[in-house]
């Protein structure tokens, strides 16, 4: 089993959106991601921060970093009853195939300028163990 | 031809603006570790985002790793392959 954590300071993810606009949110989100986040101006940051959260925590939790992956290839699904889910793409979905990864849970939460994620992955090689300890 | 030294005034002009850092960019080295100096992942991808419209480049995904952005002769050496492209 991996985790990983992420804390993301909103104001920054305004500025980002101040600043870059749409090249900002192309390259970091997906169009499911920003159709998400709406359009509220204060509620859009907090839940792009979230999200920009859950992306890095993922890549903690799955040995990104140094692989080489887009910010899109790790993907916040919310369904309608508001929990969220990762769904991998590309680069990080070939790595989270190579760990054996089996389920990834994700966590979300925002409050005030703050928001974090924690990403928790469990292996396949971890169930074979518990079945062949028994 | 891009010579290496010309990029660093550059590079470090983007990091003053966008990196966040806890330092005076002017006192790093060009080795020195940028997310060790203060900079957050979140800051990273301004910092892409602003070395982009600076070199006219656009990093590809297979670039988009904590390595190359982690000091300012990471930056310049991949600055140096898109720009040779």
């Amino acid at each position: 089993m991996r985790a990983g954590i992420d804390l993301v300071h909103v104001p920054c993810v305004r500025a980002s959106l101040e600043r870059f606009g749409e090249r900002y949110l192309a390259r970091v989100y997906t169009a499911g991601e920003i159709a998400d986040a709406g359009d509220d101006p204060v509620r859009r940051p907090e839940r792009l921060a979230a999200r920009f959260a859950a992306k890095e925590a993922a890549i903690k939790a799955l040995g990104l970093a140094d692989i080489g992956v887009a910010w899109t290839d790790m993907e916040v699904r919310r369904a309608a009853d508001g929990h969220c889910t990762l769904s991998l793409h590309g680069a990080a979905r070939r790595q989270a195939e190579a760990l054996g990864t089996d389920s990834i849970a994700l966590s979300l939460t925002h409050d005030g300028d703050y928001a974090a994620a924690v990403v928790v992955v469990d292996r396949r090689e971890r169930l074979s163990f518990e079945r062949a300890s028994r | 031809m891009t010579e290496a030294q010309d990029l660093d005034p550059r590079i470090r002009a983007v990091l003053a603006e966008h990196a966040r850092l806890s330092r005076d960019v002017a006192t790093l080295a060009s080795t020195d570790d940028l997310y060790q100096a203060g900079m957050t992942s979140h800051a990273s991808v301004n910092v892409m985002l602003a070395l982009e419209a600076e070199f006219d480049v656009e990093f590809p995904d297979a670039m988009l790793k904590r390595s190359v952005f982690d000091s300012i002769a990471s930056i310049r050496s991949a600055l140096l392959d898109l720009v040779r492209v």
